[in-house]
């Protein structure tokens, strides 16, 4: 029999429709690793209790000789932001606690129609804020690499269970970097689509103009399985653009010969780790070994990045977090002054929200604010449209921009979590491409001294997907930092 | 219900602290936050931290530039009109924190 702990999603969802392994088997070996490691990591909010019963219709249908999707019985992980049918979402939040959505995010359907099983609801920082997963409501996910470091954020549960081997794949949302900077921790391959590239139907919202689904995932291949299995046009999302998808995973070639690597100077200008400064020349060494041409680009305008990032993401979160007001669903609080209504509102969100999410529905609220509005958030986005300009300018003279990540290796559990602004300026690389609306990947490209993986981030055009996952496989070959090493818990 | 385009102004004014503990409190009510003493006190504290960072953008040229509010050029489009049946409401009033029948319970909103 094939070793599951190691092996890719195509093999096993290969292996399973040739019914080499049932899908029961293939998802019985996760969940017995769920139970056995997920007590040291806290990746997982709630485990599928009904994934084994889907493993065994994936099996029925294979046995009556029916077509089953390329993720036949492949485990796949969903973070807990992704509403579930009949399975609990929380967004990590106390808010949400007992939610038990009555439908399904289209990602999530489109993964079952594939084949894939839901193994279990991942861990996130609080509705998705944060860089460091701490912020949730239900404790913080430990780094697989190293237990005493953070996983990232915001989908570091997602990107732990993957590392960790308790899934063979996840899925994240990056709004500002919330796919990327896990990825990188945690040593994986996680794509942040182009905006419109992935219904946004069934996720629960954080800013709805930056918000996208992506996986994340231990190979190029995989990443772009999935994200082929996950894309295209929803009517329940007006959103979702109608542009073609290609067949991602039987497109990709390491051939770069010729491809023009754009390096933004004032991305390498800024402060970051000599380990991230050497994993991300090494990348471009490689890549100039393979005959790629470097290309200096200028985005002088990345450095407002972060305010811009900020004030339009948390006045959108403002409006999209009035919805939790505990009428209809949600945590209602049993404090308030009989008969009420405007106490039972302030009350059951001031109990039911963590800090970060309270710090950012008040910044949001205050940059939408009357006397306030014109310096914040029509300022930022006005920006949002120069720095959506720069990177129109900058792909005129390159295919594929090159940056770190991030500007350090995973940090330590509790060292920034009182430092909101420290933690928001670590999110300088990664903002950008949201407020473009552009794709962005990050590959594992390395160590640094301490043994933590280090990603590299590649970018591209709207919808061109393709060429990020072309250069992936490139990276993937050249550096084999995925397979090098194992993680701690490994 | 809580409003995003606020009704009124929270009554700050420039200079240090940007946000002030009155502020604050002004902005934690139209946000319908019951906040601690000490919650606003720390948020007082690090939003004006924040803020203050965030000052820079004034020194980006932003005249006559449109605000961008999508990142990409959304055609909308017209759907068909027509009834579809999806879930039971049974299975929305499952999560009614209170419930009267097939109704939501809430407090009184007219008194």
């Amino acid at each position: 029999m094939m070793d599951l702990t190691f092996a890719t999603c195509s093999e096993v969802g290969r292996a399973v429709r040739n019914r080499k392994v049932s899908a029961v088997e293939v998802t019985r070996h996760f969940l017995k690793r769920i139970g056995e490691l997920d007590p040291k990591i806290g990746a997982f909010t709630t485990v599928n209790s009904r994934a084994e019963a889907q493993a065994a219709e994936v099996d029925a249908r294979l046995a009556r000789g029916e077509a089953v999707g390329p993720l036949a019985g492949v485990p796949i992980a969903i973070k807990d932001l992704l509403c579930t049918k009949g399975l609990r979402t929380t967004a990590s939040s106390k808010i949400l606690a007992n939610f038990i959505p009555p439908y399904s995010a289209t990602v999530v359907r489109r993964l079952e129609d594939a084949g894939a099983i839901c193994i279990g609801k991942t861990s996130l920082d609080e509705f998705g804020m944060g860089s460091s997963n701490e912020n949730s409501a239900f404790g913080s996910v430990k780094n697989p690499w190293n237990p005493e470091f953070v996983p990232g954020g915001s989908s570091g549960g997602s990107a732990a269970s993957v590392a960790a081997r308790m899934a063979l794949a996840s899925i994240g949302t990056d709004t500002g970097g919330s796919i990327r900077q896990p990825s990188s921790f945690c040593g994986l391959f996680g794509i942040k689509p182009t905006y419109g590239r992935v219904s946004r139907y069934g996720i629960i919202a954080f800013a709805s103009s930056l918000d996208q689904a992506g996986p994340m995932a231990l190979s190029t291949e995989d990443a772009a399985l999935i994200l082929e299995v996950i894309s295209g046009r929803c009517e329940r999302d007006s959103t979702s653009a109608d542009v073609s998808v290609p067949l991602f995973s039987q497109q990709i070639t390491d051939q770069v010969k010729g491809l023009r690597i754009g390096l933004p100077k004032q991305y390498f200008a800024e402060k970051m780790d000599d380990d991230v400064e050497r994993v991300t020349r090494e990348s471009i060494d490689a890549l100039k070994k393979r005959g790629a041409i470097l290309v200096d680009v200028e985005l002088p305008l990345v450095k407002y990045a972060v305010p811009v990032y900020y004030l339009v993401a948390t006045s959108e979160a403002s409006s999209n977090l009035a919805r939790y007001d505990g009428m209809r669903f949600g945590h209602r609080s049993k404090n308030a002054a009989k008969g009420e209504l405007d106490d039972l509102y302030s009350s059951s969100r001031g109990e039911g929200f963590g800090p970060e999410v309270k710090r950012r529905i008040m910044l949001g609220t205050y940059a939408l604010s009357s006397g306030y509005y014109d310096a914040y958030y029509q300022k930022a986005s006005q920006v949002r449209r120069l720095i959506r300009d720069e990177f129109s300018r900058a792909f005129s003279q390159c295919d594929v921009i090159l940056s770190p990540v991030c500007t350090s290796p995973a940090f330590k559990i509790g060292e920034r979590i009182n430092d909101p602004l420290s933690m928001y300026l670590n999110d300088i690389f990664t903002t950008s491409t949201n407020l473009a609306g552009l794709p962005g990947m990050s590959v594992p490209a390395g160590f640094s001294k301490d043994g933590l993986p280090i990603g590299v981030q590649l970018m591209a055009p709207h919808f061109e997907e393709s060429r990020l996952f072309n250069v992936s496989s490139a990276l993937e070959k050249d550096l084999g930092a995925a397979k090098s090493r194992r993680p701690h818990v490994i | 219900m809580a409003n995003s385009k606020s009704d009124s102004s929270p009554s700050a004014t420039p200079g240090s602290p940007r946000l002030d503990k009155s502020a604050v409190a002004k902005v934690a009510e139209l946000s319908r936050l019951k906040l601690s003493d000490a919650e606003l006190e720390s948020i007082s504290q690090q939003l004006s931290m924040v803020l203050a960072n965030f000052e820079q953008l004034a020194e980006v040229n932003t005249q006559d530039v449109e605000p961008m509010v999508t990142p990409t050029d959304l055609t909308l489009r017209l759907r068909e009109d027509r009834v579809e049946r999806r879930e039971p409401a049974e299975a929305f009033l499952e999560n009614a924190p209170d419930r009267s029948g097939n109704l939501f319970k809430v407090p009184p909103v007219v008194g």
